[in-house]
């Protein structure tokens, strides 16, 4: 194999000496072509970056790839062979290698006795496969303990057990299924470096993402599918961000910090000293400080069980508080849930599925789950079915749900309309406090768009936004503040455009204290 | 075979399984008709016969006052997932509410309506017991509800023995007859105490109306289907379940002031007072899927078992508690059939799941 010269020629010109090739490939189902004539190659000693937003055919064409879908017509070649991938145990003989986006390890087991899971032989399957892990291990600087028992292990330390599952079963082609949601910061620049060395060694990778900042600093190529067809495909070197999400999406995106410097308001909710519980008794809010003023929008940044859940419990009324004070515009806030919402306190919750909304019940139901006891909704203990229909219709409209109609059960919808469905409810015109928890996580660009749209309208009327998230270039793109939670206790506030990435991840992991 | 989930299944698909798997009960049963020796036609033919005459239906009208009331109660508790196993109970604690004033107080016009209220205020209580450990404490209302039947049956044979038992009843173990005035009106040539009925009928429609109508039906049916959602839109959890619970035990209440107002006139054994009728309004309530309007064709369904039960007892000379071997595999074949309204039998090769 030439590798090194297939490195030096990123533009690829010799289509045979591609490890992988799709010709034509064309799967359709009931109503709907996930992938049209779809052909792409995959040289060694490469990162292609597959993009596409949701629907898009990405997770059909890695069902082909990994024999579990066959393609309705086109064919795949394997060095320049057609080959037949009927199935997954075919699909990783032919050197096809699956880095699923969430783990799929038995927690009570060591990491050697997950591999040897298929890997190892049937006479002590774990001490053979142990010197194999070791070895890979050190080639590509997998770093794990073949020893530890997964459910001690991190998100990314799984994530490097998952990649070595597909190494010893010799792949030669690894699919990555964005595998930074999972990460933190520093985890994910660990990855990108497994990455290079992967790629250093002559694997191909399939790096799959919707963070485009990471597509643009790991991928050599791009491959951009819309529905279901190949929309382009861009050597890194001539790809930017806006070029690649005009691609996605179909339509030009903006990438713009929404203001240069934002107006300070009058101070809307005050934090001191908070305390509280976690589920487990343990103090998960140990003296939580922080201001947010009128039509700020505050992150909160941090490695997920921090106390970022607990704190957005509490301020919604959820949690009890066990010490400090908390006041909403002078005055102290308290009640249930419903009470605060009246204040004026609106909540997107990080489970929006099994929080946010009832999933049997009807978009328009669902809707009315804040003021099912007012007027218009109800008058005197009885429903208005009527109000609230009109009232679902006009806000199916208004944020471009897209379901059947309003007696839908809302879990026929996609994650995108249902949390289009909770930023209809949720943003009334008397909000005043927003509580938003991963709102964008799991949508695709166009939907996260509008998420970050309307967030940011409700900022510009005036509402403070307190903003939990995980991705960071989000965090810094959209708010004016970004404060760290670590071990139930704030770092910062840091004034968003004067940081950045690596120094927020820095405080995320304790690094700088 | 295999099974290929269903996304919303539809009511025409829920009721076509409905009757495949009564049709299969009515398989089962049949080969335990056989067993017994007794021929299933004939079997069959018996029980259905009680819809052809007068006095089979009345039977089954009698059966079915009971049952329209506790799996009405029923289909709203379990709408808020309170899974209420105690009718019988409740319904024994209501007899009892009502053997206390039709015994105790000075009979007058106002008998009857007191009679009502307290069984339905005892019927309550006793659910209620239940729904305050489950909302306080975390305790699981299936099993005490279900122990509950015992301390009620317990309650009331100990206030047939003691300080209820009849003055003039010699051996006998139940309590005096209730005067006149706490007595309810027969259809004539009946047992169906035609004002019970009525009163069933009327809280049936009444749940099915709070259930879709009224913002309490709401949020019963949001702290039902999705209690992690309810607490975040501020619903109070505990009153909703509380007063769910208090409804089901109320009906239960209500059915057995019917029963010893209207059949028995005193306060008797309990196994004579009731035939497990909370027990089968279970399969009442399951069947009608937590519409408590379709109770009003699930209860005379059971009601037609029932009183088929007491015409092979006669006719075909079986035990009786034949009912029982019924009422458990119909309600088997109905949790059974759950799987298949959610998911659609297909023949063939597995196909490939796609990845994710």
């Amino acid at each position: 194999m030439t590798r090194i010269e297939t490195l030096a020629q990123p533009g690829h010109p010799d289509v045979t000496s591609a490890v992988l090739s799709l010709r034509g490939i064309t799967k359709r189902f009931p109503g709907v072509t996930a992938n049209d004539q779809v052909s792409l190659e995959v040289y060694p000693g490469e990162v292609l970056g597959l993009l596409g937003e949701n629907g898009a055919g990405k997770s059909t064409l890695i069902s082909i790839l990994y024999g579990l879908y066959q393609p309705d017509e086109g064919e795949i070649l394997l060095d320049g062979q057609p080959a037949n991938l009927s199935s997954p145990a075919q699909a990783l003989r032919r050197g096809m290698g699956l880095v699923p986006q969430h783990p799929l390890l038995v927690e009570r087991h060591t990491v050697a006795e997950n591999l040897a899971l298929g890997a190892g032989s049937a006479w002590q399957p774990v001490r053979q496969v142990t010197p194999r892990i070791l070895e890979l291990s050190r080639t590509y600087g997998l770093e794990v303990n073949p020893a530890a028992p997964v459910h001690t292990l991190s998100p990314g330390e799984k994530q490097r057990v998952e990649i070595l599952r597909a190494l010893l079963g010799g792949a030669r082609i690894l699919i990555l299924d964005e595998p930074t949601s999972v990460l933190t910061p520093q985890e994910v620049e660990g990855l990108f470096q497994i990455m290079r060395e992967l790629r250093a060694g002559g694997k191909s990778l399939i790096f799959i993402s919707h963070k485009l900042d990471e597509v643009m600093e790991i991928c050599d190529r791009t491959v951009v599918l819309r529905r279901g067809k190949v929309v382009g495909g861009l050597p890194i070197a001539e790809a930017s961000k806006a070029s690649l999400a005009e691609l996605m999406v179909g339509r030009s995106v903006s990438f713009e910090r929404r203001r240069v410097t934002p107006p300070p308001g009058p101070l809307l909710l005050s934090v001191r000293g908070l305390e509280a519980r976690g589920g487990r008794g343990h103090l998960a809010l140990r003296g939580v400080n922080f201001d947010l003023h009128e039509g700020e929008v505050l992150g909160v940044a941090g490695v997920t069980g921090n106390g970022q859940t607990e704190l957005v419990e509490v301020l919604a009324g959820l949690r009890p508080v066990s010490g400090g004070a908390v006041s909403l515009g002078g005055v102290p806030l308290t009640g249930d849930p419903a009470q605060r919402f009246a204040q004026g306190v609106a909540h997107i919750p990080e489970d929006r599925l099994h929080t946010g909304t009832v999933p049997t019940m009807s978009v328009s139901e669902n809707l009315a789950l804040r003021e099912y006891g007012q007027l218009p909704f109800s008058r005197g203990g009885l429903r208005n079915l009527q109000a609230q229909d009109e009232f679902a219709r006009r806000m199916v409209e208004r944020y471009a749900v897209s379901t059947p109609n309003v007696q839908t059960p809302s879990r026929l919808l996609s994650g995108g309309n249902i949390q289009k469905l909770i930023l209809a409810r949720e943003l009334t015109e008397q909000v005043r406090l927003i509580l938003a928890v991963h709102p964008t996580y799991g949508l695709d660009i166009g939907a996260t768009e509008q998420v970050h749209q309307e967030l940011l309208g409700c900022a510009g009327r005036g509402a403070g936004v307190l903003l939990v998230g995980e991705d960071l270039d989000e965090l810094l793109s959209l708010c004016d503040r970004v404060v760290v939670m670590l071990h139930g206790q704030l770092l910062g506030p840091f004034d968003a455009a004067q940081t950045s990435r690596k120094a927020l991840g820095l405080q995320m992991t304790g690094g700088a204290a | 075979m295999r099974l290929s989930p269903v996304s919303s299944p539809g009511p025409w698909r829920r009721l076509l399984v409905t009757v495949i798997a009564l049709l299969v009960a009515a398989l089962i049963c049949a080969g335990v008709f056989a067993l017994y020796g007794v021929a299933p036609l004939e079997a069959y033919r018996s029980m259905l016969g009680t819809l052809g005459d007068p006095v089979g239906l009345s039977e089954v009208v009698r059966r079915s006052i009971p049952l329209l009331l506790i799996g009405g109660g029923l289909t709203l508790a379990y709408r808020a997932q309170f899974v209420n196993i105690g009718g019988e109970g409740q319904l024994l604690l209501g007899a009892v509410g009502g053997s206390g004033v039709a015994l105790f107080v000075p009979p007058g016009p106002w008998t009857l309506p007191l009679m009502f209220l307290c069984g339905t205020l005892l019927g309550g209580l006793w659910a209620l017991i239940a729904v305050w450990l489950k909302v306080r404490y975390r305790v699981n209302e299936i099993l005490t509800t279900l122990m509950l039947n015992y301390v009620a049956s317990s309650l009331v044979v100990y206030l047939i023995n003691g300080p209820w038992k009849g003055r003039n009843v010699q051996g006998y173990v139940y309590s005096d007859l209730f005067p006149g005035a706490a007595t309810l009106a027969l259809l004539p040539g009946t047992q169906v105490h035609q004002a019970t009925l009525v009163l069933g009928v009327l809280v049936v429609t009444g749940l099915q109306f709070v259930l879709t109508r009224s913002v309490f039906g709401y949020q019963l049916r949001v702290v039902g289907e999705n209690r992690a959602a309810a607490e975040y839109a501020g619903i109070p959890v505990g009153r909703v379940m509380t007063l769910a619970a208090l409804i089901t035990g109320g009906a239960a209440g209500l059915a057995g002031v019917g029963e010893v107002a209207g059949i028995h006139h005193r306060l008797l054994e309990p196994g004579e007072l009731s035939l497990g009728y909370g027990f089968t309004a279970v399969i009442v309530a399951w069947l009608a899927r937590g519409n408590p309007l379709l109770v009003l064709l699930t209860a005379p369904l059971l009601g037609v078992i029932l009183a088929g039960g007491d015409v092979l007892k006669i006719d075909q000379n079986m035990p009786f508690r034949i009912v029982d071997v019924f009422s458990g595999v119909m309600l088997l074949c109905l949790i059974v059939s759950e799987l298949f309204v959610q998911n659609r039998v297909r023949f063939g090769p597995w196909p490939r799941r796609s990845y994710e």
